[in-house]
């Protein structure tokens, strides 16, 4: 967090100023490392077996804070006597069909509702990435849940989690993940005994936990834990995710991802949402429990908003217009698909996947066999020039003759150059003000995409064709000011916001939406930004005239509520849990909760509120049920769906690793979603033979004095000299046995690039004993590529791709390689070399993605052992 | 200026004459020392921003004089940053006036080999013939079973991370209004 | 007007010294670098302020340390020390790992020649490798005398005030300089490669299990007896009214005096333009009421201004603080008014000792001994005193 967060990690500091200890998790000794209490390295991918280790910590000494477990979270709710845990079944989760790789969720759900999972097969919300619709909410649960208040029954969720974490002893946790077991055991006590009615524990990961094949349920586990401890929904606690774009929370919310519109509403997909009830039913499930219920009118409102007088109930508000998803549209398909010839053109926003993307050469023979690219940008970045000074150049891959992409380089405005709002990592929308002209012919996004518009627009005035009247019909007219004729941004923000469509009156929240046309809502969890016509995003009062929630600085989704599911911070009665921990409250006097934030409850809804037997919607949910965007109002330890690789988080090895999987048969994530083409492979792991061709195990971030693909920091000079070459680290021992020298050469070879990096010899390295093995890990920064200041081979290219199955994102915080002294070879030489290490690690050409699910029998004694894993693909 | 006053501003008439007999101090401030301030005190205008690098969101204070960026530095009103900005941050001004930033539309042509200019109407035009081809060239009404697709996929997108929220709401909404669905961001990534 | 007994040496409210009857608290830094996180945000935020230009573009395999030393193009300056020492207050990092010897010799070592052009005289000064190998190893050694002078590395300032050489002034070569210099007790430990055997052969936790990374965000002193300002023969170097010393660039004219002059090796001459460049405390900001660039940056207030009374008390009560926490190494730098500068403007708080940040044990003011000096010259010509002092201590003519 140091490094990459340095001012957010102010509030670290300030904490272990007033006495916190601070524990830092990583494979390499930062920035944060240095000035944390304790710090723990571990072989990168193995999270879940040291938070597991915790989980089990926990629950085998009952140190659970049991009154908010058993009344806030589905700890006492019994499951279906169909489910077979991963525990029982070598690494499978009951339910798993071995065709498509994908479980059938029926047998994970709550006793009694069976039928629940509705689609039976997960594999399509893998192909559409469907977890990341959870983001605002949970999936639905029907009816009453069974449950047993005392967490003695066999298949009450409790009992099932301990069972399932009781393999994640202190031992465990020292075989997979190297963390010897006095230190593991230092965590786990600091946890629990800094959480309770008094204390709160915070989780803090950066997004590097979610470029894991498993990444998901990393998250998931690190949130058990903070559930089993009480620590969610309370001041100091929490799982915070640090965000490392300006506004890639928004970028989230107000999607531009091919399977979401606005607020997290599912984009149609071809089969299941032919019709607009189809569509919104699928979101809000009628008759089911929580705040859900309401999707009709946040899906029409959004409709109004995109289509306007258009947009009427008889045409069910244009929904027709919409495209349809019918698997998997995602960036690294698409990169495929360039290659294959499938695809004409592509916007490049403000980003730079030919450094930034795992494996970077896949990313530029892509972008080489376009029709015509459209670069926007501040900097001339790689992704502009890869057919000019690119690798594939140097080897031949690319000879600019005959690469026939057209390449459009549109200058950007930078952010003092434009006025609008980014949404932070903690969802807090804040609007910058314009300083300046943007320079030459440096526009906004706003004008190239709003004049876009107007110009698509005019060219097919004339156009009758079916398709072409969503965009002629589309509400395309903002107010625009200047020379320039830029458009408003806060004309732009108040339609986000939401009106009302007779008087132009901007709702006050998203409550005040309608399913029957009356109001447009571009993005519903953002309602109430706008409130009263006044951008509250651009609110400014210094944190000297507020108190240290500071509601009153920008606006925070939803409804400016700074800390989510805050209901948790009282106890079932509505009591703060300690008078040092208050945050929320219920005021009896007044018959309403109040506090320092925005209550994460309905207002006027009494602790003792039970729903009558009937009730639906946001009814359904009873005084006490703080979860409220969960369909039964719990935090859920146990997932029955929603997350497609299992409803409890299990250590699978990485796509790429060095060690045989010490906990269970399967090796690695069976759902994980794998790309069988000839530009893509993956390095063999155990059981597999001759993994000990890339022996070595390798990880990327970020470092302090860079951003990302380096197109904001390489480019610029007091950046640029802080950290001015590509390097990799590695420990001592690695250095001795490799033969490295401290600032000399060494190159990196995988199945997918070989790249070159200066050496740093340094102690922050370590290596690891794992399973009875020393294990090396080495570390590289990702910033680096061949243009700007200062330039350098791209850790990116070594990286092949493999995807976490719930949201999509691939596994690029650990690989497997080779490292060598000296610098790489150049040209024709290079691919020989990827070719030759390829070729002793029997990754044949043109195919080189090893099978899904591990084959190796591995506990012939075991229990359940008809597992699909004895079923190669 | 008179030969009195001139005599007075002279330093060691100020050091003999004045508090600084050793010269090291007041009497040695130069003209240009003593004429000094801030020039964030001078500026003209000053607009409040946020940092566009890490999702922190941190207050930033962009001065601006005769039209240029000046100085960018901390906001100390920032409940979230206390006027504090990290290397990256601090550079901000480097990186809105960095002479390395691109001020004109550049287009390479298919099998060219250097970049050429191009007028930013040509170019947006240009832009809108092509995505209009490849919408008619990969359109999609339906599939196999009759049900509307209404679509192309030969039309990709990646961005947004760094952008406004009003800029991704009308990116997604252009987008989606012409069929393109292949709409990614940094978020996927 | 008669000037202080102390003007020269000892204890001394500078400002008022210096002719500013009017003069507010003395202000200045306290740098805190047991907060430090080693971001340099200080770096870039003092150069985006004062539109210092870069230092080069070099890979110096100091740690993270890629600036190298104060210079003319760098006011500020983080400097990184990786030792396999225990930081005392914490769980040793690589307990019970298969680790084997420390490599910080090496790299140190290889670092210490690696100090690239940095647009600046003497810039980046080539470090002692012998120096900076001694200076990592072992949990623990003898340190030598204090100011003892010619003392490896990060006391090169003061060996090179003493023998007056050029070639060798200024710090040690940033990150892992000096060190609690071991007597060459522990240089015969360093063989060019770590490691005897590979890992995992030994016993198993055989190896360095302690580790710590130092930071330490250095700049200029503002010494209350600024040697600099006293040898500076064109009066650019001035004595503010906050205390603070500076360098006036429409005076200086290059001579370099003021370079061998500083204890600490902080001035620096910046080439083409032959002016001599560092801190100055951003006296434009400060004369508006505002802070200086760095201090305003800084993320986890490692760096702190103030009044220099304040940070003083505030400053003696973090040590007690972290010493009753269990950081007995915790110490404060250039606090003291009654040491060899008469207390620095800029102060620091070390979790070692000085020499391990590559800071001299014991500056002493260069200028010391200039009334004997003068003295004797009035002996010879009585009447010329005043001009003298006026011409050559500080004159402005």
């Amino acid at each position: 967090m140091a490094e990459a967060h340095p001012v957010g990690f102010q509030w670290v500091m300030e904490a272990k100023r007033r006495g916190a200890k601070v524990f830092h998790v990583d494979p390499r000794f930062t920035r944060t490392s240095a000035v944390a209490d304790t710090y723990l390295p571990i072989r990168a991918g193995t999270d879940i077996a040291l938070l597991g280790g915790v989980v089990n910590y926990i629950l085998s000494n009952e140190l659970d804070f049991r009154e908010y477990v058993l009344a806030y979270t589905n700890a006492a709710t019994i499951i279906s006597e169909k489910f077979v845990d991963a525990d029982d079944g070598d690494g499978f989760f009951s339910g798993f069909d071995p065709e498509t790789a994908s479980y059938v969720q029926d047998s994970w759900q709550y006793e009694g509702h069976e039928g629940d999972s509705g689609s039976g097969h997960t594999a399509k919300e893998r192909e559409t990435a469907a977890g990341l619709r959870h983001e605002s909410h949970g999936a639905q649960v029907h009816g009453e849940t069974q449950r047993d208040e005392t967490l003695q029954h066999p298949r009450c969720v409790y009992q099932i989690l301990k069972r399932h974490f009781a393999r994640y002893t202190p031992e465990m946790v020292e075989r997979v993940c190297g963390i010897p077991q006095d230190k593991f055991l230092e965590l786990a006590r600091a946890w629990t005994e800094n959480s309770g009615r008094e204390r709160t524990g915070v989780l803090i990961y950066s997004v590097g936990w979610t470029q894991h094949s498993v990444g998901v349920q990393y998250i998931r586990t690190g949130a058990i834990i903070q559930l089993l401890l009480g620590n969610m929904g309370r001041p100091g606690g929490g799982v915070l995710a640090l965000r490392g774009h300006a506004s890639i929370q928004g970028s989230t919310d107000i999607p531009t991802l091919f399977n979401l519109l606005p607020g997290y509403l599912p984009m149609p997909h071809h089969a299941d949402h032919p019709t607009l009830d189809d569509w919104v039913n699928s979101i809000r499930h009628p008759g089911h429990k929580g705040f859900w219920g309401n999707a009709r009118s946040y899906a029409a409102s959004l409709l109004k908003a995109y289509w306007g007088d258009a947009a009427t109930p008889e045409n069910d508000f244009c929904y027709g217009y919409l495209p349809r998803m019918t698997g998997d549209h995602g960036t690294y398909q698409q990169v495929l698909n360039m290659i294959d010839d499938k695809v004409k053109g592509y916007f490049l926003l403000g980003q730079n996947p030919a450094v930034g993307s795992a494996h970077g050469r896949a990313q530029r023979l892509g972008m080489a066999n376009l029709d015509w690219l459209v670069v926007r940008d501040l900097f001339m970045i790689e992704s502009a020039t890869f057919w000019q000074n690119g690798p594939e150049v140097e080897t031949g891959e690319i000879v600019p003759r005959e690469c026939r992409t057209e390449v459009f380089f549109l200058p950007a405005a930078s952010h003092v150059e434009k006025e609008g709002t980014f949404t932070q990592t903690q969802r807090l929308l804040q609007w910058r003000e314009k300083a300046v002209d943007p320079p030459g012919d440096a526009r906004s996004e706003l004008w190239f995409f709003y004049h876009l518009g107007l110009k698509l627009r005019e060219k097919l005035a004339r156009s009758d064709k079916p398709r072409d009247r969503a965009l002629l019909d589309l509400a395309w007219d903002y107010p625009t000011h200047g020379p320039l004729a830029e458009p408003s941004a806060e004309a732009v923000l108040r339609e986000i916001n939401g009106y009302d469509v007779t008087t132009g009156r901007p709702l006050a929240s998203f409550a005040e939406a309608k399913d029957d046309g009356s109001t447009a809502v571009g993005c519903w969890i953002y309602s109430g930004v706008y409130a009263e016509g006044v951008n509250q995003a651009a609110r400014r009062k210094s944190r000297h005239e507020q108190d240290w929630v500071a509601a009153e600085w920008g606006w925070a989704w939803p409804a400016n509520r700074r800390i989510l599911y805050n209901r948790a911070s009282a106890d079932p009665q509505g009591r703060p849990w300690s008078d040092r921990k208050k945050y929320i409250w219920w005021d009896d006097e007044k018959g309403e909760w109040t506090g320092y934030d925005v209550p994460d409850f309905e207002k006027t809804k009494p602790p003792s509120y039970r729903p009558p037997p009937d009730a639906s919607g946001p009814a359904a949910l009873a005084g006490d049920d703080p979860f409220v965007m969960q369909a039964d109002g719990k935090g859920w330890l146990y997932a029955p769906s929603g997350v497609l690789d299992g409803p409890l988080p299990t250590h699978y090895e990485p796509a790429e690793s060095p060690v045989r999987n010490p906990l269970y048969g399967q090796q690695a994530n069976p759902t994980r979603k794998v790309y069988d083409h000839p530009v893509n492979s993956v390095n063999p792991s155990p059981p597999q033979q001759h993994s000990a061709v890339y022996p070595y195990v390798f990880t990327v971030s970020r470092l302090t004095e860079h951003h990302t693909a380096g197109g904001m920091s390489r480019t610029v000079r007091p950046l640029a000299e802080l950290q001015p070459e590509m390097f990799v680290e590695v420990s001592p021992e690695l250095a001795a046995e490799a033969g490295l020298a401290h600032l000399g050469w060494a190159h990196l070879i995988s199945g997918r690039a070989v790249i070159e990096a200066k050496v740093l010899v340094t102690d922050r390295l370590t290596p690891l004993r794992v399973d009875g093995r020393v294990i090396h890990q080495l570390w590289l920064p990702y910033h680096f590529g061949f243009e700007g200041l200062v330039t350098g081979d791209s850790a990116n290219d070594l990286f092949g791709i493999t995807l976490d199955p719930n949201v999509l994102i691939q596994e690029s915080k650990v690989g497997t390689c080779d490292i060598r002294p000296g610098r790489r070879p150049t040209g024709a030489g290079l691919v020989d070399l990827v070719d030759d290490y390829r070729r002793r690690a029997g990754i044949p050409p043109g195919h080189g993605t090893p099978p899904q699910l591990t084959t190796e029998v591995r506990h012939p004694a075991g229990p359940s052992d008809d597992g699909p894993r004895e079923q190669p693909r | 200026m008179g030969l009195r006053t001139f005599i007075e501003g002279w330093p060691v008439y100020r050091q003999l004459t004045g508090t600084d007999p050793l010269g090291r101090g007041a009497a040695a401030q130069s003209g240009h020392s003593a004429a000094l301030t801030a020039r964030t005190e001078t500026a003209d205008s000053m607009a409040r921003s946020i940092c566009p690098y890490c999702a922190v969101g941190c207050g930033q204070r962009v001065y601006v004089k005769d039209g240029q960026v000046s100085q960018i530095e901390g906001d100390p009103d920032s409940p979230i940053s206390r006027g504090r900005l990290c290397p990256k941050g601090s550079a901000s001004k480097s990186l809105v006036t960095s002479p390395l930033r691109q001020t004109k539309v550049r287009y390479r042509r298919p099998y060219g080999t250097e970049w050429e200019d191009l007028d930013l109407d040509v170019a947006l035009d240009m832009i809108a013939d092509r995505i209009l081809a490849a919408r008619d060239e990969t359109w999609e009404d339906v599939d196999d079973k009759g049900r509307p697709l209404n679509r192309t996929l030969g039309i990709s997108s990646l961005g947004g991370a760094t952008l406004d929220n009003e800029e991704n709401y009308l990116i997604k909404k252009l987008f989606t209004a012409m069929g393109a669905l292949q709409i990614e961001n940094q978020a996927r990534i | 007007m008669i000037p202080d007994a102390n003007s020269l040496y000892g204890p001394l409210d500078p400002a008022p010294d210096a002719g500013w009857a009017e003069a507010g608290p003395r202000m200045g830094f306290f740098t805190d670098t047991s907060v430090c996180i080693g971001c340099k945000a200080c770096e870039v935020a003092c150069k985006e302020w004062n539109g210092v230009p870069d230092a080069g573009f070099d890979l110096l395999g100091m740690s993270y340390d890629n600036t190298g030393a104060l210079t003319a193009n760098s006011w500020r300056h983080v400097a990184f020390i990786e030792q396999p020492r225990p930081a005392g207050h914490r769980t040793p990092p690589f307990a019970g790992n298969p680790t084997g010897a420390p490599v910080s010799a090496d790299a140190a070592a290889v670092g210490a020649g690696t100090g690239g052009p940095s647009g600046t005289v003497p810039g980046v000064p080539p470090g002692d490798p012998d120096a900076a190998a001694r200076m990592v190893t072992g949990p623990t050694a003898p340190t030598t005398g204090n100011g003892t002078v010619g003392a490896p590395a990060g006391a090169n300032g003061t060996a090179a005030v003493g023998n007056g050489t050029p070639e060798a002034p200024a710090n040690a070569i940033g990150a892992p300089p000096a060190g609690t210099a071991g007597n060459g007790a522990n240089g015969s430990q360093f063989l060019g490669m770590p490691g005897a055997q590979p890992p995992g052969r030994g016993t198993g936790a055989e190896g360095r299990a302690d580790f710590r990374w130092l930071m330490m965000s250095d700049v200029c002193k503002h010494c209350t007896h600024a040697a600099c300002l006293d040898v500076c023969p064109t009066g650019s170097l001035f004595r503010t009214e906050f205390g603070t010393v500076v360098v006036q660039e429409d005076i200086c004219n290059g001579c370099g005096y003021c370079i061998s002059a500083c204890p600490y090796g902080v001035i620096d001459q910046r080439k083409g333009d032959g002016r001599a460049w560092k801190c100055t405390l951003c006296y434009d900001r400060l004369g508006a009421g505002q802070t200086p660039a760095c201090a305003q940056a800084c993320p986890t207030e490692s760096i702190q201004y103030g009044p220099l009374d304040e940070l003083r008390e505030r400053a003696a009560q973090r040590v007690a603080t972290l010493h009753e926490r269990g950081v007995p190494e915790a110490r404060l730098y250039g606090h003291d008014p009654t040491d060899g500068v008469g207390g620095d403007g800029a102060f620091f708080l070390l979790l070692d000792e000085p020499e391990v940040y590559g800071l001299p044990p014991d500056p002493v003011v260069t200028t010391r001994d200039l009334p004997k000096m003068y003295k004797r010259a009035g002996l010879a010509a009585l009447a010329m005193v005043a001009a003298a002092v006026a011409a050559f201590v500080g004159g402005n003519s």
